[in-house]
């Protein structure tokens, strides 16, 4: 009878999915860092260098101190694409998994992802962390316990970005008057430092106009050509993965100084100038990192990861370049979170509630940093229980052809200027949400 | 176009025998289904998959029945959700209900304007003007902020899940408000497909000029086609946005989409409601086995990407394969086989 047969087939796909599950479960005592990364597509580049380094970095502790105080980390990949439902569904299929403990944090490392994962990941309690972008009024750790864009978020690059070219004017009254355009990546993280633009050209006097490059951005043309009518002094990228060399490219073709091009912090990468050649020599960029492979840590993984051939990167020439670097920087601090938890709630596996109080209290000074052999490699960060960015200083480097020099010290971000507006912001959610605001004040020391 | 017509009553079974099976399925859907299922079949799978079967329904009234190709369906969603979030934002009290279906109307009045140039073009060519609803949706709702309430990033963010007084903002709750509003418009929309106009969209496929010589005003049905499917496309988008996402940037109603939802209805079957569940099942949910599959098996030997780039083969070959055994879709596939196991 086929019916049967029917049911039965339906059956043991029914017992295959539920298998799947729990296939995925591994022992407790661990701690479980789901990684929501993409290998495919065109923002490859970013996912494997980032969550390489993470890996990387998580595998050195791991080989060389047997977990952090005894406790081993673990992980699993879900590839996203980059795309918001298929981080939702990587989300919700790792969000119970590994219990009791369940997973430390997620670090989606897209923001549109993020977006989507605020409510999820707050209603779950479990950490949600956007190093150096992500939605800009989640610093306010009032309104977004669970939601940490650590060290930069995109305000303050704009600021810095801002208070940079002012410096290279030869100060900031120099600004105004000037011209400067925004090109930005079609995306939400394209368009979240928009009104902030708007608002310090408007402090300074300068003229800003802020052209989209539709994602992927491979082709720019008809914006760089709107660029050369416009002859702006500066052009600041705000771009990610492909739109980046295109950009370089087409701003030769045109005809705009390479040097008067500032690239965000996720327009710094190797892999953004390597295939722009020769029209990217002088280009200038945010970082909060140098690249490079001379930090004590980062030799330590050449040494004891990929020594012991378990390094995440195919291409060893990529060990220590901005995104490499970046990913380990994200370990670091993700690293160092739980060992702050962990000194407050003992030394075994963290829920993402305990993780939350890690990151909560997150303190990198330099003597730490030193300890880590970080030293220039990550900046000291403050995050408390109102301030969820921590840091919100960054050094702009320039490309030579080859690498990535540093030409600038730490510059800033206009922090006074930006803390109402973000505090305005996430109180404007807050209420549309219905959010009760966490209490920060100092009866409630955090 | 497929040679598909109305499905004939089966020989030598009652009517009502050949409704059973959706019967059943309805049943245990509704009665059995929240019971057993967990967190992530619910957010991660049904979701999804019903919100993408109602587009795909949507899409096949249009595409199917009515034989007019448009690229344009994830603008229509676009304008579906945001109209819908705009709608519940911008009126004190409106019930959700209301705001889904005033959605629904403006994603059909999006879709007439759009419909307008079938009336002159067709195949290939009409398929490339819908591109412009496509280009047009996503870059007006990125241009205008007024759309996504001033949001710096453009997203939005979904209102909560509340009918009279009832919140559906758990999994199960998500799951059964889209599994009702699915089910309802789906028996629409096959009731429609059954009903006069129903007929007048076959023959305006089939052969306009016959068709209006029947006297059927093919102006009216290719309109009417493009009204009904974005309405029920756009409420698709909705849910989309508030059921599964609960967030909705422009960017996630890409061409992509609209590629996803027409390929939902070729492989699920043209001219045929059960198809545009079977294609959705397929392009939703096997892709999701396979990479949990994949990733049980062989986590440990690749990474990611290599499994993902295999997978994607899989699924490319099994569309091949599909289309060369049947290539009216699944849906005439499992009509085949079921006929054969009855008899």
């Amino acid at each position: 009878m086929s019916f049967r047969k029917t049911i039965s087939r339906l059956a043991l796909a029914a017992a295959l999915l539920g298998g799947l599950g729990s296939v995925a479960a591994k022992a407790d005592g661990e701690i479980y860092f789901p990684l929501q990364s993409y290998r495919v597509g065109p923002y490859a580049a970013g996912g494997t260098g980032f969550f390489g380094g993470f890996i990387d970095y998580l595998n050195l502790i791991n080989e060389r101190d047997g977990g952090v105080n005894g406790v081993k980390f673990v992980w699993d990949e879900c590839e996203t694409e980059y795309k918001v439902e298929r981080g939702v569904e990587c989300y919700e299929r790792t969000r119970s998994t590994h219990q009791p403990a369940g997973p430390a944090a997620y670090n989606p490392l897209s923001v549109g992802i993020a977006y989507a994962l605020i409510d999820r990941a707050t209603s779950d309690k479990i950490p949600l962390i956007t190093i150096n972008h992500g939605r800009t009024d989640s610093t306010d750790g009032r309104v977004f316990p669970y939601v940490f864009p650590l060290q930069l978020n995109p305000w303050s690059e704009a600021s810095a970005t801002v208070n940079y070219i002012g410096q290279q004017l030869g100060g900031l009254d120099k600004l105004a008057g000037k011209k400067i355009a925004v090109l930005y990546h079609g995306s939400p993280y394209g368009k979240e430092t928009i009104p902030i633009f708007d608002l310090l050209a408007k402090k300074y006097g300068f003229e800003v106009t802020q052209i989209e490059v539709p994602h992927p951005g491979n082709e720019q043309q008809a914006q760089w050509l709107t660029i050369r009518r416009l002859k702006p002094e500066y052009v600041v990228l705000r771009g990610w993965g492909v739109m980046n060399p295109v950009a370089l490219k087409t701003a030769v073709k045109t005809g705009f100084p390479v040097d008067h091009i500032i690239g965000n912090v996720w327009s710094n990468s190797e892999e953004d100038v390597i295939p722009a050649g020769d029209a990217a020599k002088g280009y200038v960029s945010v970082t909060t990192h140098p690249s490079g492979t001379e930090f004590p840590v980062v030799k330590e993984i050449v040494e004891k990861v990929y020594g012991k051939g378990v390094g995440n990167l195919e291409d060893k020439g990529r060990i220590g370049s901005v995104y490499h670097n970046l990913g380990i920087v994200n370990g670091i601090l993700n690293v160092e979170a739980v060992r702050i938890a962990q000194a407050h709630f003992g030394n075994r596996a963290l829920t993402g509630e305990e993780v939350q109080w890690g990151f909560d209290h997150l303190v990198l000074d330099d003597k730490r940093i030193a300890e880590l052999g970080a030293t220039g490699l990550v900046q000291p960060l403050q995050v408390t229980c109102a301030d969820h960015e921590g840091g919100g200083a960054v050094k702009f480097q320039q490309w030579d052809g080859k690498t990535w020099n540093v030409v600038s010290d730490w510059v800033a971000s206009d922090r006074a200027l930006l803390r109402p507006l973000i505090e305005q912001s996430a109180e404007a959610y807050a209420k549309e949400k219905g959010i009760q605001l966490r209490d920060c004040s100092a009866a409630n020391p955090s | 176009m497929t040679d598909l017509t109305l499905s004939q009553p089966r020989q030598g079974l009652p009517a009502w025998a050949g409704r059973l099976p959706v019967a059943l399925l309805l049943a245990v859907a509704f009665g059995v289904v929240p019971f057993v299922g967990d967190q992530y079949l619910f957010d991660a799978i049904l979701v999804p998959f019903l919100a993408l079967s109602l587009a795909g329904v949507g899409l096949n009234l249009l595409t199917g029945y009515a034989g007019q190709v448009s690229l344009g369906s994830a603008a229509f969603m676009a304008v579906g959700a945001f109209a819908s979030y705009n709608f519940i934002l911008r009126i004190e009290g409106l019930p959700l209900l209301a705001g889904l279906a005033l959605g629904g109307v403006t994603a059909a009045a999006v879709g007439l304007v759009f419909g307008l140039p079938s009336l002159r073009l067709k195949g290939f060519y009409l398929a490339v003007s819908t591109l412009a609803a496509q280009f047009f949706v996503q870059w007006a709702l990125t241009k205008f902020d007024w759309f996504s309430n001033g949001n710096a990033s453009g997203v939005i963010t979904a209102p909560p899940l509340t009918v009279l007084g009832i919140s559906f903002d758990s999994s199960v709750g998500r799951y059964l408000f889209s599994l009702i509003v699915v089910a309802l418009l789906t028996l629409a929309a096959w009731r429609l497909t059954r009903s006069e106009i129903g007929r007048s969209f076959i023959a305006v496929r089939d052969r306009d000029v016959a068709a209006s010589s029947l006297g059927i005003s093919v102006l009216r049905v290719k309109l009417l086609a493009f009204a009904v499917s974005s309405f029920i496309v756009g409420v698709a988008g909705a849910l989309w946005a508030f059921a599964y996402l609960r967030t909705v940037e422009p960017a996630g109603f890409d061409l992509d989409r609209s590629f996803q939802i027409l390929f939902i209805v070729i492989i699920g079957g043209l001219a045929s409601i059960r198809g545009a569940f079977l294609g959705a099942g397929f392009i939703v949910i096997f892709p999701l086995i396979l990479s949990r599959l994949g990733q049980a098996l062989l986590g440990d030997t690749f990474d990611s990407g290599v499994l993902e780039n295999a997978q994607k083969i899989v699924v490319g070959g099994l569309i091949i394969a599909f289309l060369i055994a049947e290539p009216a879709g699944l849906s005439a596939l499992v009509a085949r086989l079921t006929r054969r196991n009855l008899n």
